[in-house]
């Protein structure tokens, strides 16, 4: 009976693994809802104050923040939002390699390259890939607060206002549908005008109370919820990403599992038939 | 009939509002201000109070936010707020209690006392008593 056993302690292997991952796969489901939920219920601020971010760049104002200057650009900061744990699909090394793309044109054009990681899969990519990382936070869990995020965007913010790094962008996943997450990299800082150009003419904003004032509180509101609104997002698309990689695995599972019974099914008759043989055969020697 | 314009009011939560009104009043930084259709563009920032939309055909809708900013273009409003709640929604009793708590850890303040964070609760109650005053207005 050759490899029988083995055959069969490989089946036990295989269902129990199944087991988990079928299991993993239902609470990805369970997860993703709830993770989709808080992606919806925070997207229309994050995309309205993105069109008013837009407006203002159009605008003409007396008073220029310095996040509406286009600066020369020598250094460039990312902010990378991976996940924490793996067992996701290509998720994250989608992310990278989008990422990777990005900071090679860069490095080509002779800019330097600061990032600040969010989720400990960016961690540590980067740290055996290399890359300055000026800040890193990871474990944000299933509801991540705004306030665990501050920290280390600030950091970025005023390594921009200081005039260290003269571009921020936002390195994540965007959760199109359950099937598919586009690895996405997004100017953040300076301003990027919105598309719409019917204001043609010279306008500006009534600014109450003043400009200054006005525009650093909604400055800093604008990129505390788009990053917020990224890591949501990227949230939503790593349990969807998660349920995916879990069904493909439950399945391939199955048919290993079938795969393999076949072959114990063939190995044991081959055994009773060289058996019932072997008997036959004594018996007529006897 | 009056021209009308879009109006959306979004907080962190979610959308609150998204239609065409005729005219909204909200309680600025410097003071309440009331747009209709064809405002210039403006910025502020907001404080905590009520928000008043008259909604297409004249009825009324009030909402309390907790402070954010409002944006005019000429054909639109957005109000981007931290907070908002439906006017109808808010409890009064919670609201008078926290007035007299936030004065009261005003007036008998202690050492490690946070000057600023109870003046804030006490705009923000005093806020949500001003909005149950003038729905009741009505």
């Amino acid at each position: 009976m050759a490899g029988a056993k083995e055959i069969r302690s490989k089946i036990a292997s295989i269902k129990s693994t199944q087991k988990i991952t079928s299991a993993m796969e239902k609470v990805a489901v369970s997860k993703m809802r709830r993770a989709q939920m808080r992606m919806a219920a925070s997207r229309p601020y994050a995309e309205r104050i993105r069109q008013v971010i837009g407006h203002l760049a159009n605008a003409n104002p007396e008073y220029r923040h310095p996040f509406m200057i286009d600066r020369e650009v020598k250094r460039v900061g990312y902010v990378v939002v991976s996940s924490d744990r793996g067992l996701c699909g290509g998720l994250n090394t989608n992310l990278f390699k989008a990422l990777v793309k990005d900071m090679a044109v860069n490095r080509e054009n002779g800019v330097e390259i600061d990032l600040c990681v969010v989720g400990s899969k960016g961690a540590a990519f980067f740290r055996n890939f290399g890359g300055n990382v000026v800040a890193a936070i990871s474990h944000l869990g299933e509801e991540p607060s705004i306030n665990d995020l501050i920290g280390s965007v600030k950091v970025m913010l005023d390594a921009y206002l200081e005039g260290r790094i003269d571009r921020l962008s936002v390195v994540s996943n965007k959760f199109i549908n359950t099937m598919t997450q586009q690895p996405t990299v997004e100017q953040l800082i300076p301003l990027v005008a919105t598309a719409d150009q019917e204001l043609k003419h010279h306008w500006d904003y009534l600014y109450e109370p003043d400009a200054k004032e006005l525009l650093d509180g909604l400055m800093v509101r604008y990129v505390e919820s788009q990053v917020y609104q990224s890591v949501v997002e990227n949230n939503a698309a790593e349990q969807a990403a998660r349920m995916i990689a879990m069904k493909n695995a439950t399945d391939n599972a199955g048919d290993l599992i079938s795969d393999l019974q076949l072959i114990y099914n063939k190995a044991r008759q081959a055994a009773i038939t060289q058996e019932i043989s072997e008997i036959v055969g004594g018996a007529a020697a006897v | 009939m009056a021209m009308t314009f879009h109006c959306d009011i979004v907080s962190a939560e979610g959308e609150i509002f998204s239609g065409q009104i005729e005219s909204v009043i909200a309680h600025g930084e410097l003071g309440d201000l009331g747009i209709n259709f064809g405002h210039a563009p403006l910025i502020t920032s907001l404080k905590p109070g009520p928000i008043t939309l008259t909604k297409l055909g004249g009825e009324r809708e009030v909402f309390y936010i907790s402070g954010g900013f409002l944006e005019v273009q000429p054909n639109m409003v957005k109000v981007l707020a931290d907070t908002v709640q439906r006017a109808g929604d808010l409890d009064e009793a919670a609201a008078q209690d926290a007035v007299k708590a936030a004065e009261k850890a005003l007036n008998e303040r202690g050492a490690d006392f946070d000057y600023s964070a109870a003046a804030v609760r006490l705009a923000e109650a005093a806020a949500q008593l001003r909005t149950l005053q003038q729905i009741r207005k009505k």
